[in-house]
């Protein structure tokens, strides 16, 4: 009787449910050797249409996730769902996933219409709907010139051929998308506007992606979630906003963005705010995000960008002594020492309003109780 | 514009040279230094290679002997008709007494009958007895009379055509003769059906070859495929068992397939043993043509794995991968994504084999019998047994065409920058 209620319940919700957890990773694990696990107990939910990326420093086992969702790597544990329907027993080419690979995998004996037209064909579509695919798909990665259809990939620039591949995932219209770092073999300029590009297309046409991706700014940049993978386990999933301005974690503060820190012991504790005593003898108060309570360690974290300096009217103050500054055009960089650190950077805007500080000086800085983040000491 | 800078005409170095000349000098030192490096190498491959197989390949067509033994009679021999059907006059068979004088004292008589032996039989016996009892004829009475009472062949027009035919300095003879073809009266004609061999040995050793090459192939792709996937270690492993082959004699290799094929051989007496052959129907797997390709066949396999192995290297495993994602299933990603790729190995390892395996000569020697000899089993025949090295001289040009005219064709339909061999 109660098994039968929950079956209801499920059917009731089987719409909605769907599309926000079109992709879902149920308790997935993954060992290559059997003695280490790569990926560590991962749950994770993707909604249709959504932008998610997973970043992560190389080895935490964010590729290896992608490869398990692609179908070429096989679940030690657990389960993965696509569209309702577990697909651990899938083989890759029956998934209907288009992926767009780190080396763009053009196939090189091929022409760039022949590319495009592999995966039609293998499909069985009729030649006319082929052509007609094949260039449309051309045209919305903006190659739709009568040059560039019957070239080698050999005789595309890296952007060029990047183009391509996106194409070629895209021509047979999968639900789902993966890349795996599509960008990495490209100079910095173009990564910038292919970043664009890949987000605009991907507004466009509504399909889901999954990006794999260690650059974060990239990561920023186009994704509507982010999911920081360290050590096989996801640290945060959370948007772009949320993850630069509140870190869960020590490793995502690191991670994402530049991060001053300050090491420290919780000596009160009170409604979100802990009173930190510093191991340079000040006292300060910061948001209590995830330190375990009175008596333990915590690293205190704030953006080098939200340190206000010589501004009397902020509650948490400090010294600080400048060891280096450096010119960097819009913004001044600048070393200093704070608390017994030496490595505390401040961005001061190049704005008139700004005095100029000169090394060896010492001036009060501060920052604003919410700005200060005490987190799990690393 | 007015400074006549864009006059057409070769650019000039500083000096008013043309550039390319300046170029040309600057370079000439250092060509002439690299030439030095490798001098005594190309010296070595000249003087140990290139020129005794020239000088081989020469005697091809060198047919100096019969001039020179016999230049009066040569010279005398021009004014009679080989048609008339009559021996020649008195002229020319005092020509020949002079001539054997000569050619008795310096012994060269029967080297010159062994060279016509091999255009008309009987040759070489007639000159040798004749050569015994030239000193005894008397050189004022009828020397055609005398010549025909040692051999009547001396009064058989055909013996003189023979002589009259192969006189000049070079001949086509030999090419003839490995063609199955011979020089007759009437010019070239084929030789009798039952003394017919080279056409079909060339056959039988380009079908052989073709046969060994896709063998080759079948057992190398997939294992090469295994190689260029496994995981370092045991592609590894497998790797020194591919090489294993090369650091065992060749002659044991040979021999090792004689012990398991042979009749009452370990193949045979499995088979007799389980019952699948009768012991009286014993398979005949040895000294036949199945022999001569299951042994070339294991000894020429890692000239086909090596080259594909060094292609598969190269091909990504992402290509694959794309394939899949894209919905091809495992065969067709196989065949139409990695197979095109994997090609020019194809083609570098199928020209390797073709080639070592046309010229192979000590396997099919051994393990060959009758039915499965190759022809350089003929041309080794022919240089050290029947000592007729201008036949198996033209037989090793006409081996050498083929190959180079096959590397042609290679060429034209596949072209030969689509091989690699690593």
């Amino acid at each position: 009787m109660l098994a039968f209620g929950r079956q209801l319940l499920a059917i009731g919700d089987i719409v909605p449910d769907q599309d926000r957890a079109f992709v879902v990773f149920d308790g997935v694990q993954k060992s290559y050797d059997g003695e280490t696990l790569v990926v560590k107990n991962l749950n994770l939910e993707i909604a249709r249409g959504e932008f998610l990326t997973m970043l992560g420093p190389s080895g935490s086992g964010k590729t290896t996730c992608l490869m398990m969702l692609a179908g070429f790597e096989v679940a030690t544990h657990g389960q993965i769902n696509l569209g309702g329907r577990p697909i651990n027993n899938i083989p890759p080419h029956k998934r209907g996933i288009g992926m767009v690979f780190q080396n763009y995998a053009l196939f090189p004996h091929m022409t760039v219409a022949e590319n495009l037209a592999f995966p039609l064909q293998v499909r069985r579509m009729s030649r006319a709907e082929v052509d007609g695919k094949v260039q449309r798909a051309l045209d919305m990665v903006q190659m739709g010139g009568t040059e560039f259809a019957g070239r080698r990939p050999a005789q595309l620039s890296g952007g060029q051929q990047q183009r391509v591949a996106l194409a070629r995932a895209l021509v047979f219209e999968p639900d789902l998308v993966l890349m795996d770092e599509p960008l990495g073999a490209l100079d910095k300029q173009l990564r910038e506007h292919m970043q664009y590009e890949i987000k605009h297309l991907h507004e466009r046409l509504g399909v889901t992606v999954v990006y794999v991706t260690h650059d974060q700014s990239e990561a920023l940049t186009m994704s509507d979630r982010i999911a920081v993978f360290n050590d096989g386990v996801i640290q945060q999933l959370a948007t772009p906003e949320d993850l630069y301005e509140r870190p869960e974690n020590a490793f995502v503060a690191q991670f994402i963005g530049e991060n001053n820190k300050l090491d420290g012991m919780v000596t009160a504790f009170a409604d979100k705010e802990a009173r930190v005593h510093l191991d340079g003898a000040e006292e300060i108060g910061a948001l209590a995000v995830n330190c375990r309570g009175v008596g333990f360690p915590t690293m205190l974290s704030i953006r080098p960008e939200r340190v206000l300096i010589a501004e009397p009217s902020a509650p948490n103050q400090l010294q600080g002594r400048v060891v280096e500054l450096i010119y960097l055009g819009d913004h001044i960089r600048c070393r200093m020492e704070v608390a017994g650190r030496d490595d505390f950077i401040v961005k001061i805007p190049n704005s008139a309003k700004h005095s100029m500080l000169r090394v060896g000086e010492t001036t009060p800085i501060g920052w604003l109780t919410n700005d200060c983040r005490a987190l799990d000491a690393a | 514009m007015a400074n006549g800078e864009n006059v057409p005409g070769p650019i000039l170095a500083a000096d008013g040279r043309p550039l390319r000349q300046s170029l040309a000098r600057a370079l000439r030192l250092q060509k002439l230094r690299a030439l030095m490096l490798i001098a005594p190498l190309l010296i070595f491959i000249l003087v140990t290679f290139a020129a005794p197989i020239a000088d081989m390949l020469f005697r091809s067509v060198e047919n100096a002997i019969v001039p020179d033994t016999l230049p009066l009679t040569v010279a005398a021999l021009e004014d009679w008709d080989d048609a008339s059907g009559q021996p020649p006059g008195e002229k020319v068979f005092a020509a020949l007494r002079r001539d054997l004088l000569a050619a008795v004292a310096a012994k060269a008589h029967t080297k010159l009958g062994s060279r016509l032996n091999y255009e008309q039989t009987g040759v070489a016996s007639l000159l040798r007895k004749t050569g015994r009892r030239v000193k005894r004829m008397e050189e004022d009475g009828d020397l055609a009379a005398q010549f025909a009472e040692v051999h009547k062949s001396w009064a058989d027009p055909e013996t003189w055509a023979t002589i009259k035919r192969f006189s000049s300095a070079y001949t086509s003879g030999y090419f003839l003769n490995a063609v199955d073809a011979k020089l007759g009266a009437t010019g070239i004609e084929a030789r009798p059906e039952n003394e017919r061999i080279y056409i079909f040995l060339f056959e039988r050793t380009l079908l052989l070859s073709v046969v060994i090459t896709v063998a080759c192939l079948l057992i190398g792709y997939p294992v090469a495929f295994l190689l260029a996937t496994l995981p370092m270690r045991t592609s590894n492993m497998l790797m020194i068992l591919v090489l294993l082959p090369f650091w065992t004699s060749l002659l044991v290799r040979t021999s090792a397939w004689k012990v398991l094929l042979q009749q009452q051989g370990v193949i045979n007496d499995t088979l007799v043993f389980i019952g699948l052959v009768a012991d009286d129907g014993r398979l005949a797997m040895i000294n036949n043509q199945t022999g001569t390709i299951i042994a070339m066949t294991h000894i020429l396999l890692p000239f086909m794995i090596l080259p594909l192995y060094s292609v598969m290297r190269t091909i990504p495993p992402s290509y694959m991968r794309a394939a899949k994602s894209l919905g091809a299933t495992d065969w067709t990603a196989f065949w139409r994504v990695y197979f095109p790729q994997s090609v020019p190995g194809i083609g570098a390892g199928a020209i390797l084999v073709f080639i070592l395996s046309i010229g192979y000569y000590i396997t099919p020697e051994l393990v060959g019998g009758t039915s499965g000899t190759f022809i350089s089993n003929r041309i080794a025949y022919h240089i050290s047994s029947s000592l007729n090295w201008g036949l198996a001289a033209a037989l090793g040009v006409i081996l050498l065409v083929v190959v180079l005219v096959l590397y042609w064709l290679y060429d034209r339909i596949i072209g030969i920058d689509n091989v690699k061999l690593g």
